[in-house]
């Protein structure tokens, strides 16, 4: 692909506020300010970061039981989602791996998709053939923004008070700045937090709206990085992809007690199989003894030196103040406390298997 | 006493035949917050053009390339309880080496500080 990377309704805002652009799955985004990945890290853990994230894909889904036909290609239960509630989800393909994880929201007399952007000219294709009789339309005037941090509901609920009536992974329509504005009380940073569908002509208006707030900064995608990786949150293409099974990602969490029952998804034997006898190897946290991070594709060796599997996303922590990681080990040998070495440029570096979050998950339930 | 810049942003000050070797600020501004150096030991010798360290910003690793042959004399040691100091001096407290050069004809091949500024920009 020698297309010019593309750019999102708030790009002028980016340049104008410092940002440092780089391609980001063809897409021209801020991967810092001039505060810096650190600062932008803490602000938002601290107070409330503003991202942009209109590369996703965003989806309008029309037409009869929408939510029982997504049931056909993501093992969620999504035919029982309530109006007003969204589920974090994922498609499977047949051999049970991820094709993509995606949030899907029932808007009452539609369903909203959010799907990652490099994977959009496949998401999209892939529901309008499989979705009989549904309409699939992606956005492409609409920005997406997310503004995420404990003060968050004080920097949206100023400008729209409907935003602090909702709880985690519930969504409503909602007027911000004289626009309306889909809001969504989610996100993926681990803290409480927003993402705001608006339309592209006002998006940079409103985006500085929430600005003008004493608590709320512009963050880029380098402390999107790291700020969801010690949330433990799963990053495609890096955690999971087609080969991984949302078993050996550990997230059996995400998948509903009846759809695990039932089955009836793309994948389903592999699945089912693995949710009743294990996964031969499964994503966990990785803590760095030393302050060397560990990054993707590094060897995690058990204390005998036999492999155990790799790295699949590492970084620093602001938060943790050190190196944090995720990757898949051997599940025989995945428990908490468990003792591996990371070999970093040749040699070994202990670390130590941990439950993930690695900082606590900060939602308003 | 005299200082020379590499093209891969180090800069060296010479002093008989001992240099302090470091990264230039470009260098440290282009790589964002440091959060790890790993630096060789005192003793160990290196051929120019080869690695002799890495420097982590959070996003992403950066070798250090030789830009000479030499030998490592001393560690600056504050560098692993504060890699940040990287970001804050690296023409100043923050170099990474000092070095004893094998041979300062190699010396030649580095620019000034005049040729560094033109190379950056």
């Amino acid at each position: 692909m020698t297309d010019a990377p593309k750019r999102t309704p708030l790009y002028d805002l980016h340049v104008e506020l410092g940002g440092k652009m780089v391609d980001f799955a063809g897409w021209e985004m801020p991967v810092q300010y001039p505060m810096g990945i650190m600062g932008e890290h803490k602000q938002c853990r601290e107070k409330a970061a503003l991202f942009d994230v209109s590369h996703m894909g965003q989806v309008i889904l029309c037409g009869e039981n929408v939510g029982e036909k997504l049931e056909t290609l993501c093992p969620q239960a999504y035919a029982t989602l309530k109006e007003g509630k969204a589920r974090y989800g994922f498609f499977t393909n047949e051999e049970g791996g991820i094709m993509d994880d995606l949030i899907v929201s029932n808007a009452g007399d539609h369903y909203f998709v959010v799907v990652n952007a490099a994977l959009r000219h496949q998401d999209i294709p892939h529901m309008q053939t499989n979705l009989d009789g549904v309409e699939v339309t992606e956005i492409f005037d609409r920005a997406l923004v997310a503004v995420q941090g404990p003060k968050a509901e004080d920097v949206v609920g100023e400008l729209c008070p409907a935003a602090r009536e909702l709880k985690f992974m519930e969504t409503t329509l909602a007027e911000i700045g004289g626009v309306e504005c889909r809001i969504s009380r989610l996100g993926y940073t681990g803290e409480d937090g927003y993402e705001i569908s608006i339309p592209e002509t006002d998006a940079i208006r409103v985006s500085k709206l929430f600005l003008a707030h004493d608590d709320c900064e512009p963050a880029g995608l380098g402390a999107r990085d790291s700020l969801r990786l010690e949330a433990g949150l799963c990053l495609y293409g890096n955690d999971i992809d087609q080969s991984t099974s949302p078993i050996e990602a550990s997230l059996s969490w995400a998948i509903q007690k009846r759809r695990k029952e039932e089955g009836g998804f793309p994948g389903a034997d592999r699945i089912q199989k693995e949710l009743a006898e294990g996964a031969a190897k499964k994503l966990v946290g990785i803590k760095p003894e030393g302050r060397a991070p560990a990054r993707q594709g590094v060897e995690i060796q058990n204390e005998n030196g036999d492999t155990l599997g790799a790295i699949t996303s590492g970084s620093f922590g602001p938060t943790v103040g050190g190196p944090v990681a995720m990757g898949y080990v051997a599940a025989d040998q995945s428990a908490a406390g468990t003792k591996v070495n990371l070999i970093i440029r040749g040699k070994a570096q202990p670390a130590e298997i941990v439950a993930l979050p690695f900082v606590t998950q900060n939602y308003k339930r | 006493m005299a200082t020379y810049y590499s093209e891969e942003h180090e800069w060296i000050t010479v002093e008989g035949d001992v240099a302090t070797l470091g990264i230039t600020q470009h260098a440290a501004d282009q790589l964002g917050e440091v959060v790890f150096v790993e630096q060789r030991e005192a003793g160990e010798e290196f051929e120019k053009g080869g690695e002799i360290g890495v420097i982590e910003s959070v996003k992403a690793a950066s070798e250090i390339y030789a830009p000479l042959d030499g030998e490592v004399v001393e560690v600056n040691e504050a560098l692993a309880d504060n890699p940040g100091a990287l970001n804050e001096s690296p023409e100043g407290d923050a170099w990474i080496y000092k070095i004893k050069i094998s041979d300062a004809s190699q010396l030649e091949d580095l620019m000034d500080l005049d040729g560094y500024k033109a190379l950056i920009g």
